[in-house]
């Protein structure tokens, strides 16, 4: 079989390109230039700065696979920053990595990978999936860096063109073997930033590409406006801290209007959400019915809680607190990821 | 591997590997020093560029050898604009002179980039509308590295001479299959790996007269335009490879031109050329093609040819190449173009050879 193994200059990525060439594949590792800045500059920070891909490019040539960096910038800024960027003007809080899967790397990469030849397409991440006559989709085996969510968007046409050898370990495991076949990446340190913001911070990021989104605006509690804020950008529903106020009560976040781009604090009680509104929902497999029991994770480092599933929203069973519109709800049941979609909008019970 | 990068640097000529050998095993020296060995390594610098200057119709003392071909167009344009005035120079030029030309504009300097034709060919008079009183050079390629496009340098060489401006041309991609003499310009770029002698050597001949501030500057080496312990290795041996493609001249011509028609022929259903043939040097083919440049790549990679897409960045990822884009070539297009250049290793069964292997690449996809 011939086989694209996505490698990001990672420990993940370069084990799981050692994995799959210890079977005996016919392998091409690939590494996707995803973003430049306006003068050039690679990223800082992330999967894909100019040295990890110096990092991929070198476990490529000790595995001696042929290996290419591929001009992605174009289908990350219309996939995934741009829509990075609209989301956060809009109030929403976007989770880029869930898009760069959904449009990029499943999607365009994919794609290439079946102009190139390839049979099967091959990343680092922390997912199984079992295949059958319809291949199915579950939770790492390592629970502490399960990636099932980020990955909850795929379909089954793309579940049966993809595999993902570390899911079926731990990290521990993973660390093992490059140490033991003497991968240079066996030590690296974990990426946990978002890619594309880089140096400073994700405020600085959207300064700079989106004016509007760090435009000032009211701070409202209740109905009295307590302040003003530096941009809607800079917060999420749920948020607490850095509100820039001290008042006796804890005061969260719990609206962003983007009309006249108020933040709006209240307490504890109006963060309660028990209904979610999906957008774009997709299924790894046959869609649930109406009524079906289900359980839906809400953000990428959270548990699954139980629901029940109508379509188009989920309802759960008990309530929920500080959920933002524009994350991704992964549909689960046990450790198998049964579909997902974009929250668009949280209601409460009447 | 069927190798059709020569554009982007050719194997070495053995003239020049024997040349280079005494100086990467027991001959050895700096060139600035009283004793023997120093002396012997003097001599063979100063051989060396008499022999060039022999070859490109010069005077010795014109010629300054550098750390290749871009060090020598930074240094044409830099050196003439430390002096004073404006910069004129073109769309389609190596990143070596555009990315020059921005860097003097941040400095503050006057930069004109003067357009081309969507045929990819820079027209004399937009060049010379573009000069004004006060132009310290005007920089314009003979030969464009990713199309092969050739250049009316000659013509507008006789005009900024006749209203005394510097003209600089990048001879790079030139030297091998044009002949490249000093009479056409007055600053002239070349690039040893170009031609078959080693990487990181060149040249950039400065005509007798031409002001020019030096870019490196220390031990006053090359009568103070460019200093540094000379490169002597590199030196003798670009100077045996420049000998050697002069004397292959008429061969290398007939046989890449043969090589390339029986490429193209083979492949006349399934691409279409960039630029008319007879617009450009016999040794490049570029090609558009049904099939994303970077995945042809990669197939014709895995099938054992090499070429290249216009431009690539450092990290190797195939980039729109400004080249395409000054021609008014659409990003859709630039996107599935590709380069084939030939080289002084290439037969003819070369063209037909590589042809099968585009095609056996073109099928992969279907």
């Amino acid at each position: 079989m011939r086989v694209l193994v996505a490698m990001s200059g990672g420990v993940d990525s370069s084990v799981a390109a050692a994995l799959i060439c210890e079977e005996g594949h016919d392998v091409i590792g690939v590494t996707l230039k995803l973003w430049q800045g306006p003068q050039g500059e690679m990223p800082t920070a992330g999967c894909c700065t100019l040295s990890d891909s110096e990092d991929a490019r070198r476990v490529a040539a000790q595995l001696d696979i042929p290996y290419y960096v591929l001009d992605y910038t174009d289908h990350f800024r219309h996939g995934v920053v741009e829509r990075f960027v609209s989301d956060y003007r809009h109030g929403r809080t976007p989770n880029p990595c869930v898009e760069c899967n959904r449009t990029v790397k499943f999607n365009q990469l994919l794609e290439q990978s079946q102009a190139f030849g390839c049979d099967l397409l091959v990343t680092g991440h922390y997912a199984r999936v079992r295949s059958g006559r319809t291949p199915e989709l579950w939770r790492g085996l390592d629970r502490q860096k399960d990636q099932s969510y980020v990955l909850s968007m795929l379909g089954p046409d793309t579940l049966s063109r993809v595999r993902f050898p570390v899911g079926e370990m731990t990290k521990t495991e993973t660390r093992g073997i490059a140490e033991r076949l003497g991968l240079r990446t066996a030590h690296k340190a974990e990426s946990q930033e978002i890619c594309f913001v880089g140096v400073g911070n994700y405020r600085d990021f959207l300064r700079r590409h989106d004016p509007d989104s760090v435009a000032p605006g009211p701070i409202i509690d209740g109905k009295n406006p307590i302040g003003r804020h530096q941009g809607v950008a800079g917060f999420t529903i749920g948020q607490r801290h850095g509100l820039g106020i001290a008042v006796g009560e804890p005061r969260y976040v719990v609206e962003i209007r983007s009309r006249d781009r108020a933040v709006v604090l209240g307490d504890r009680a109006r963060l309660q959400v028990d209904r979610l509104v999906l957008d774009e929902v997709t299924w790894t497999g046959l869609p649930l019915t109406k009524g079906a029991p289900v359980e839906v994770q809400y953000r990428s480092h959270g548990q699954a809680v139980p629901s029940k599933w109508n379509p188009g929203v989920v309802a759960f069973e008990r309530p929920q607190f500080g959920i933002a519109t524009g994350q991704t709800a992964a549909l689960y049941q046990g450790d198998r990821v049964l579909g997902s979609g974009v929250i668009a909008a949280t209601e409460r019970a009447a | 591997m069927l190798y059709l990068d020569h554009a982007a640097t050719t194997p070495l000529r053995p003239e020049a590997a024997a040349a280079m050998a005494p100086w990467l095993g027991p001959q050895f020296g700096n060139t600035s020093g009283s004793h023997a060995i120093s002396r012997r390594a003097k001599n063979a610098l100063e051989e060396a560029r008499e022999r060039v200057a022999t070859v490109l119709g010069a005077k010795p003392a014109e010629i300054v050898f550098t750390g290749g071909g871009t060090e020598a167009d930074n240094l044409a344009l830099m050196g003439r604009a430390a002096v004073s005035g404006q910069v004129v120079t073109t769309a389609i030029e190596h990143e070596a002179v555009l990315a020059t030309s921005s860097f003097l504009a941040r400095l503050g300097r006057e930069v004109a980039i003067v357009s081309v034709t969507s045929e990819g060919v820079v027209d004399p008079d937009a060049v010379l509308a573009a000069t004004t009183g006060d132009t310290a050079v005007v920089s314009v390629m003979a030969v464009n590295n990713e199309t092969g496009a050739r250049q009316p340098i000659n013509e507008i060489a006789t005009a900024l001479a006749e209203q005394g401006i510097p003209f600089h041309t990048d001879a790079v991609q030139a030297f091998g299959s044009q002949a490249v003499s000093a009479s056409q310009a007055d600053l002239i770029s070349l690039a040893a790996h170009k031609f078959g002698g080693p990487q990181g050597v060149g040249i950039l001949y400065v005509r007798e007269g031409t002001r020019l501030d030096p870019l490196l500057n220390g031990g006053g080496q090359e009568m103070g335009r460019r200093s540094g312990t000379h490169n002597v290795a590199g030196i003798v041996g670009m100077t045996a490879a420049m000998e050697a493609a002069t004397s292959d001249r008429a061969r290398f011509v007939a046989a890449t031109s043969e090589a390339r028609q029986r490429f193209e022929a083979k492949l006349s259903d399934r691409v279409e050329r960039t630029i008319p043939v007879d617009s450009a040097v016999p040794h490049i083919s570029h090609l558009r093609f049904e099939v994303p440049a970077d995945t042809m790549l990669v197939r014709i990679d895995r099938l054992g040819l090499a070429a290249s897409a216009g431009s690539a960045c450092q990290s190797g990822a195939t980039t729109i190449s400004h080249v395409l884009e000054a021609m008014g070539v659409s990003p859709e297009t630039a996107r599935r173009s590709l380069r084939f250049s030939f080289g002084w290793t290439s037969t003819p069964e070369d063209g037909e050879q590589a042809a099968e292997l585009v095609l056996a690449a073109l099928e992969e996809g279907r």
